[in-house]
């Protein structure tokens, strides 16, 4: 069994063991670089087995012979649970809401063993109000009115709504559903532009602030289909190689039409979860032509021609964030204006803010380096892209409806969100 | 918050909890409450408030009782007089209507923690044992084992025990599971709880009803349970086989693991129990939380060791992502070398080949010896990449590429032609030790056929006073030696020189020891000299190259789903050659070693060397079987031979023996399977003739037992254009290989 679990961020200590946060905190930080998640207490035969999560170490102490599945995915389930009743994660809202966490970690954990985690079992004997901190925040109003161009304007979620805790629904906030539909893809395209790689993983996430809902249905594309074999109808296809449900979702309309239905609890939950690999419906969002030289000064031109490949009707309407890293292992002196150089790990970031679909970009950098050989050549690359395509996902996969019963009074707000995010992409030269 | 000593602080919340003002206002009186405890987590010793505090627990505020039974958990132990104190409040909270003061006060009266309280504790535990509400009942189970624990040697009452197992069929899935728990704790002298059948299949037809950390825990105990029958223990696994490919990653591991300890006996179920769990294992290692990726791809490599090549298919799914931490992205190359195979190794290298520039070193290290072990099979493709590397004349890179083909070489001694040259255009000097080492160890064992060894020994020993690593010097003096005794001409000079100045000058003993002895050993002539110090050149206790063998699951099923897997953080060291190699000084054991003590592939490789120059084998360009198959049919065009090998024993592995023929360059196209009669095996290569061109070769080998005291391989081959000459020679390095391996079984047999 588990001895103790007690979570900590660094600076604040809750835990009232505090020999031991010491201990973990030399152990965690006496350590290089990146850390896998054990570290071992040399005396009593004790582990720290630790989770990152919103920048906060989430540590249980435990014995040899314990799953590391479940420890793992316990802290992970119990930073989703501080961060219901939370609002957001961090360090500050932590130590403002120690009561309510204390309350928490009581009833998940007794004697180190773990009780419960559903939200719903929970609400019934969590007491402690959470206490959020509200900042003014210059990202609220922006987020607003900033393209006001967008006739979907009013249909997108303010990016803090779901952040806040789940008890605020209690008395009479808004009742609010979130349906985000979360993919995250993984793709390496080769130096002759062959797609190598491509995987797709999604999820659906549904975040209820409805007291009292009983039943969510969440229809998606009719064509949807899992696996290889089971291609249905004549139409692109929404196509995934493997699909997994919440428990608490039945499937019973799921075969013929489509249709998950659940009760959902309060806060998170992670309905489905799938993959798509090998394979993408629609070609790559973006494509990279790089040419890379070294002119007679001995300097190091590495031109860049960036084509984003989406359907141009598709405008990106959140700060897109776009990281080009090129690694460099030769001491560089200056790069152009128009990109930062990070010489601690070697690479030249080019940041663009926003980018239209269909249109195409580029970039010169010319880099000084001393001993400049053709080998240095060889060096450069790969680049690697990171990025959001809101109002977007990679496979396809779109929510038809989203009914719930019985049906709620006219001031809950219903959103579906789409994102796609970059896990890796990475593009050779 | 200003900042306050301790002292200050604790006399300031004292001041607030004593006055009555605040008493009056609920919620002032909580917000003073809070205030302590938020003192309290941030490390202020607040235990003299201990008796306000105890005072201020006489409320009916929930969450100010909450956050004073901390307060008094935390501190009990150093004020176990005024505890007593609040025995009374807490019994009292026991009656409580509200079954959420009950268990709060129930909890909390056994997380105190103190023996003196004992006697107090137990009525109550024993009413909530059979209270109504089943969080009472919850926290009532595991209060038994609370108290356990504070009084190890106190007997707990049989009574309760039996009501403990009666409370396994408790409705509440949590509350049985707390029984099991508690039941575990309390009878460790006994061995822990019983699992019989009855609670089995008990527990198994609950499962459903518990939630992920439930049915962990149940998949745990009921890995105790030894079914009495074979039926009996696949209408278990039937029934488990939906939590087997579980998306909860915990839920799915406690199965295997349960699967693993139940199937003991039949490691076939096994073997496609762990088939069957790949599916959400790969899940798992795409998960959105890195730690859960890191704990899946440690599991995986468990898998890997009794199915290698499972996940060969799925190989891009261990590729590396950019902003995946280091300790991610070495466990990923770790697997992707067990997938490698012959359908996947160019994309395979392909991609590594990106990660050997990686900006943390260490990972490019990794990478590089990644690569290095492909090229224990795929020694062609992998050399290319490694010498491209030394072009990037990147310190810690050449370093790490010339520490992988010193491992490389000593597995693979067929590879040294390449290396040499490589090593011929090498320039540069390294910084780190390590690789130093590995480029001295080379040049000593393989001078002979570097021309410009000399003159890179020459750069060392000019600047030997500058070394410090004394491994580093001690390789310097073994590589001089060895080099002497091929190129006695250039290194005289040298040599001289390093062993005065290590004779004389030198302060680390062990090094003027070596070069004493080195000298001493020169006097006695060549020969002697050459015994001691032609080690070996190549691993004499390797096995089998490809795919080593499939370990049997038992080997490591007690570390699935532990903290074990996660643990082995260190990549294996590679057997290297370790200083004691180079340095071995007894005749006995260098000179008294013949090449039959040795295993096959040491054979094998005596036997490239030495058939390197008038026969060179190739497996390029590659025959598909399809061709192979129509070129095998085609009637009479091409040469027959057929011949009887005459062999004592040949029950050699198909992998082993597919790992030595590779060796020789000669590829094996297909196997029947281990048990077939006859079996069968399909080979082919290409000999290079002297100036026609090459010939192919295909080879059928039958091993049948109709004759059981006659044990023979039938070999017959066919070859395309005819070369009499070829065909012998081809047909001598085969029967060497099959008897090689005949041998080998028969030493294996002996011991």
């Amino acid at each position: 069994g588990f001895i103790v679990k007690r979570e900590l961020s660094q600076k604040a200590k809750l835990s009232i063991y505090s020999d031991l946060v010491n201990v973990f905190y030399e152990m965690v930080t006496a350590l290089p670089g990146d850390q896998p998640p054990v570290v071992m207490v040399t005396h009593k035969d004790r582990y720290f087995v630790h989770v990152r999560q919103g920048g906060l170490f989430w540590v249980a102490t435990t014995t040899a012979d314990s799953s590391p599945f479940t420890i793992i995915e316990f802290l992970n389930r119990l930073s989703a649970l501080v961060k219901d009743y939370c609002g957001v994660l961090n360090e500050t809202n932590i130590t403002e809401n120690f009561a309510l966490i204390y309350e928490l970690l009581d009833e998940v954990l007794d004697y180190g063993y773990i009780q419960t985690t559903s939200s719903d079992i929970l609400k019934n004997f969590i007491q402690t109000e959470a206490v959020s901190s509200k900042q003014f925040n210059l990202f609220d109003l922006s987020n607003v009115g900033l393209f006001g161009a967008d006739t979907q304007q009013s249909k997108v979620a303010p990016s803090t709504a779901a952040t806040r805790p789940i008890q605020g629904s209690r008395e009479g906030g808004k009742s609010e559903i979130f349906v985000d539909v979360i993919e995250r893809m993984s793709v390496v395209i080769g130096s002759n532009g062959v797609l190598m790689k491509a995987d797709v993983e999604g999820e659906i996430r549904v975040k209820c602030y409805m007291p009292n809902c009983s039943e969510i249905r969440i229809g998606l594309n009719e064509e949807f289909s899992i696996g290889k074999s089971q291609l249905r109808g004549y139409g692109a296809a929404v196509r995934v190689d493997e699909c997994s449900f919440h428990q608490a979702v039945r499937l019973d309309e799921f075969d013929n039409h489509r249709i998950l239905r659940l009760s959902p609890s309060q806060g998170e939950l992670t309905v489905m979860q799938y993959l798509l690999s090998d394979e993408l419906p629609s070609a790559p969002p973006f494509r990279l032509f790089p040419t890379i030289e070294r002119d007679k000064g001995g300097r190091l031109i590495v031109y860049l021609k960036l084509r984003c490949d989406l359907p141009p009707n598709s405008l990106f309407i959140s700060p897109c964030v776009f990281n080009i890293v090129v690694s460099l292992s030769q001491e560089l002196s200056s790069p152009d204006q128009r990109a930062e150089l990070r010489p601690e790990s070697r690479a030249v970031v080019w940041n663009i803010p926003r980018f239209a679909g269909g249109t195409q970009l580029s970039a010169l950098f010319k880099l000084d380096i001393p001993d400049l050989s053709s080998a240095s050549l060889l060096e450069v690359g790969p680049v690697s892209l990171s990025f959001e395509l809101p109002k977007l996902t990679a496979t396809g996969l779109q929510i038809r409806f989203l009914r719930l019963s019985p049906i709620q009074p006219s001031q809950s707000q219903r959103w579906v969100r789409y994102v796609t995010h970059s896990d890796s992409y990475t593009i050779r030269v | 918050m200003p900042y306050l000593s301790g002292e200050e602080t604790v006399k300031e919340l004292r001041r607030a909890l004593c006055n009555p003002n605040v008493h009056s206002d609920p919620l002032r009186h909580r917000n003073a409450v809070l205030r302590v405890i938020r003192a309290m987590s941030q490390g202020v010793d607040v235990s003299a408030l201990f008796s306000e505090m105890v005072k201020a627990c006489a409320t009916v505020d929930i969450v100010q009782k909450k956050l004073i039974y901390i307060f008094l958990c935390s501190y009990a132990a150093v004020n176990p007089e005024l505890s007593l104190l609040v025995i009374n409040t807490l019994r009292k909270d026991c009656q409580d209507p509200n079954p959420m003061v009950r268990s709060l006060a129930l909890r909390n009266m056994t997380n105190l923690r103190l023996s003196s309280l004992v006697e107090y504790v137990e009525q109550p535990l024993i009413a909530g044992l059979r209270d109504r509400a089943a969080c009472v009942r919850r926290v009532a189970v595991l209060g038994w084992a609370k108290l356990h624990d504070l009084q190890p040697d106190s007997e707990i009452d049989a009574a309760v025990v039996n009501e403990l197992y009666s409370l396994l069929r408790d409705p509440d899935p949590v509350v049985m599971v707390n029984c099991l728990r508690a039941l575990e704790g309390i009878l460790k002298e006994e061995g822990g709880v019983v699992i019989n059948k009855p609670i089995t299949h008990h527990l198994l037809n609950r499962l459903k009803e518990c939630d992920i950390w439930g049915q962990c825990e149940v998949l745990k105990f009921l890995q105790r349970y030894q079914p009495q029958s074979e039926d009996e223990l696949f209408d278990i696994l039937s029934l488990l086989d939906a939590s087997l490919v579980s998306p909860h990653p915990p839920v799915m591991a406690a199965t295997v693991g349960l699967f693993l300890s139940l199937c003991g006996s039949l490691p076939a179920v096994g073997l496609s129990a762990l088939r069957r769990a790949q599916g959400p294992l790969l899940a798992a290692c795409g998960s959105g939380s890195r730690e859960m990726r890191f704990t899946a791809l440690c599991h995986i490599q468990l898998l890997l060791r009794s199915l290698p090549g499972l996940l060969g298919a799925h190989y891009k799914r261990f590729f590396c992502g950019y902003a995946e931490p280091a300790f991610i992205k070495q466990r990923k190359m770790k697997v992707l070398v067990e997938l490698v195979n012959d359908d996947n190794v160019a994309m395979l290298l392909d991609e590594m080949k990106g990660y050997c520039t990686d900006v943390n070193p260490d990972t490019a290290q990794a990478a590089i010896s990644a690569i290095g072990h492909i090229g224990r099979s795929y020694s062609d493709r992998s050399l290319e990449i490694l010498v491209g590397l030394l072009g990037l004349k990147q310190d810690h890179i050449t370093s790490a590429v010339v520490q992988t083909m010193r491992d490389l070489l000593w597995v693979c001694p067929q590879c040294s032609s390449t290396v040499c040259l490589a090593l011929e255009e090498c320039e540069d000097t390294m910084q780190d030790a390590q690789g130093r080492q590995a480029l001295l160890w080379m040049l000593g064992v393989y001078g002979e056929r570097i021309s410009s060894a000399p003159y890179k020994l020459e750069v060392f020993i000019d600047d030997v006073r500058n070394e410090t690593s004394a491994g580093v010097k001690l390789e310097l003096l073994t590589a001089s030696m060895r080099l002497f005794l091929c190129r006695p001409a250039e290194m005289q000079d040298m040599l001289g020189r390093l062993l005065h100045h290590y004779i004389e000058e030198e302060t680390d003993m062990c090094v003027r020891d070596q070069a004493l002895l080195y000298y001493r050993l020169l006097h006695c002539g060549k020969e002697e000299t050459e015994k001691v110090l032609q080690g070996r050149r190549s691993d004499p206790s390797l096995g089998v190259l490809i795919g080593p063998p499939a370990e049997s699951i038992s080997q490591w099923a007690h570390s699935f789903n532990t903290l074990a897997p996660l643990l082995q953080s260190t990549f294996k060291p590679d057997s290297k050659p370790q200083l004691s190699d180079a340095l071995r000084c007894d005749p006995v054991e260098t000179s008294g070693k013949t090449p039959a003590d040795c295993s096959p592939i040491t054979q094998l490789a005596f036997l490239t060397s030495s058939s390197a120059a008038p026969l060179s084998l190739s497996v390029s360009p590659a025959l598909s079987p399809e061709k192979f198959e129509r070129l095998w049919l085609q009637p009479r065009a091409q040469h027959d031979e057929h011949g009887k090998l005459q062999q004592t024993v040949f029950q050699c592995s198909a992998q082993s023996l597919q790992a030595s023929l590779q060796l020789v360059n000669v590829q094996t196209l297909a196997f029947t399977p281990a048990h077939a009669r006859p079996w069968k095996v399909y080979l082919y290569t290409r000999m290079q003739l002297d100036s026609r061109g090459s010939t192919l070769i295909l080879g059928e080998l039958v091993h049948c037992e109709e004759e059981p005291e006659e044990k023979t391989v039938r070999v017959t081959l066919r070859q395309q254009p005819r070369d009499d000459e070829t065909l012998k020679a081809f047909l001598s390095i085969l029967t060497t290989v099959l008897h090689t391996h005949s041998s080998s079984n028969e030493t294996l047999k002996d011991i």
